[in-house]
């Protein structure tokens, strides 16, 4: 056989072609099959760094579809309870360049903040309650409902529902837990290392002056 | 015979290393070397693919192109083997040995075709290695990639806060970095 193909070289070197390729293209199809994996193993490590505030301010429905939508290659800046932080630690799971959070989903508070109930004008609807992702809300029906500051992640999904609007979202006190040192005016990075004729413009002269 | 083995080795890693005398796979080299964490996974996974490129490779040469007299599809052939070989051995990875998939997984399809792996199988070819001389081959290619992509990366992430003069700074010094690195390399000619 081998003889016959070798006096025909453009058949033989097609039908090896077409031959590997058919060989090839089962055997992928087969294993596609066979080794077929559910869940996505890079998911999981995108939905451990994800706040799981589950607020939806993403546009998903929670932070495990939004780890979902990430890994098939949705942006990785629509997280705002994440912060900076979180699009910096995403990017470095991912090996991508960490992009500015998109202001569409919201904007990170400068401070962080927590829901407060006016009590006295609650009327014990449960609405809040039900919109709550992290259960941060106590109460039932017709009773005053309150909010475990330690629980709330400052999402503010329940202001919206509330009927009466006596939910206010206000900036968390500063306690030993939560101060922190403010990072160093970054003038030292705008000092010109070398000398240069170059026209500067006002904003770093006015940094560095 | 050890000795040929060895010698087939250092040379591969040091003498001709694929990187810095070959200058072939600059892409990774340039590109996964800016944190020492993901060049060590790329390294484990081009020594890998080396390795596993040089060996299908041989047989496909041997096995099939030479009897048909089809060396001049060699590459074409190279190419297609190569990629399926690579994918495959993802998918089964990915199915049994989850942690291995964590180390190697995002690397692997990433250098499927890279020029350094078509390179090593077709070098194989024209030096006429046997099955065996292609494995060690390979993977000494794939060592010296590692070699020098660990070291480089070190180097880079040592340099991202080195006070370099700022028209240099980024892809330039490391390109210079590469440059001398390259010339160090050039120092081992001659040794086998």
């Amino acid at each position: 056989m081998i003889a016959t193909l070798i006096q025909y070289p453009l058949f033989a070197a097609l039908l090896a072609l077409v031959g590997l390729a058919a060989v090839f293209g089962a055997l992928l199809g087969y294993a596609a099959v066979r080794f077929k994996t559910e869940g996505n193993p890079i998911a999981d490590e995108i939905n451990n760094i994800l706040p799981q505030t589950q607020c939806g301010q993403c546009g998903y429905p929670g932070c495990r579809p939004y780890a979902e939508a990430i890994a098939n290659g949705e942006d990785i800046n629509k997280c705002p309870p994440g912060g900076e932080a979180g699009i910096q630690a995403l990017a470095d799971l991912l090996d991508v360049e960490p992009l500015p959070l998109d202001s569409e989903h919201g904007v990170v508070a400068a401070v962080p903040s927590v829901a407060f109930i006016r009590e006295a004008e609650c009327i014990g609807c449960t609405k809040c309650i039900q919109a709550c992702p992290v259960d941060a809300i106590l109460g039932a029906a017709k009773q005053m409902h309150t909010v475990i500051i330690s629980e709330c992640t400052g999402c503010d999904l329940c202001v919206e529902p509330c009927p009466v609007d006596c939910i206010d979202m206000i900036p968390q006190q500063e306690s030993l837990q939560t101060w922190h040192w403010n990072l160093p005016d970054p003038v030292s990075r705008h000092v010109d290392i070398i000398a240069t004729d170059e026209p500067q413009d006002d904003a770093s002269r006015d940094r560095a002056a | 015979m050890l000795a040929d083995y060895s010698i087939l080795l250092i040379s591969a890693i040091l003498v001709n290393n694929f990187v810095l005398v070959q200058f072939l796979g600059l892409c990774p080299f340039m590109g996964v070397s800016n944190k020492l964490e993901a060049a060590m996974g790329m390294s484990m996974a081009t020594t890998f693919v080396l390795t596993l490129a040089s060996a299908c490779s041989n047989l496909t040469y041997h096995w099939l192109l030479l009897p048909l007299g089809l060396g001049y599809l060699k590459t074409i052939a190279f190419i297609l083997v190569i990629a399926v070989v690579v994918q495959f051995t993802e998918m089964v990875m990915r199915k049994t040995s989850p942690l291995l998939h964590r180390v190697l997984g995002v690397y692997l399809p990433l250098i499927t075709t890279n020029c350094a792996v078509l390179g090593v199988a077709l070098l194989n070819i024209s030096k006429d290695h046997s099955f065996l001389q292609a494995l060690f081959y390979g993977f000494g290619a794939g060592a010296g990639f590692s070699l020098v992509l660990v070291l480089f990366a070190a180097m880079r992430e040592r340099l991202t806060v080195a006070d370099v003069p700022t028209p240099f700074k980024g892809a330039a010094v490391g390109m210079i970095t590469a440059g001398l690195m390259s010339l160090a390399f050039m120092g081992f000619a001659g040794l086998v």
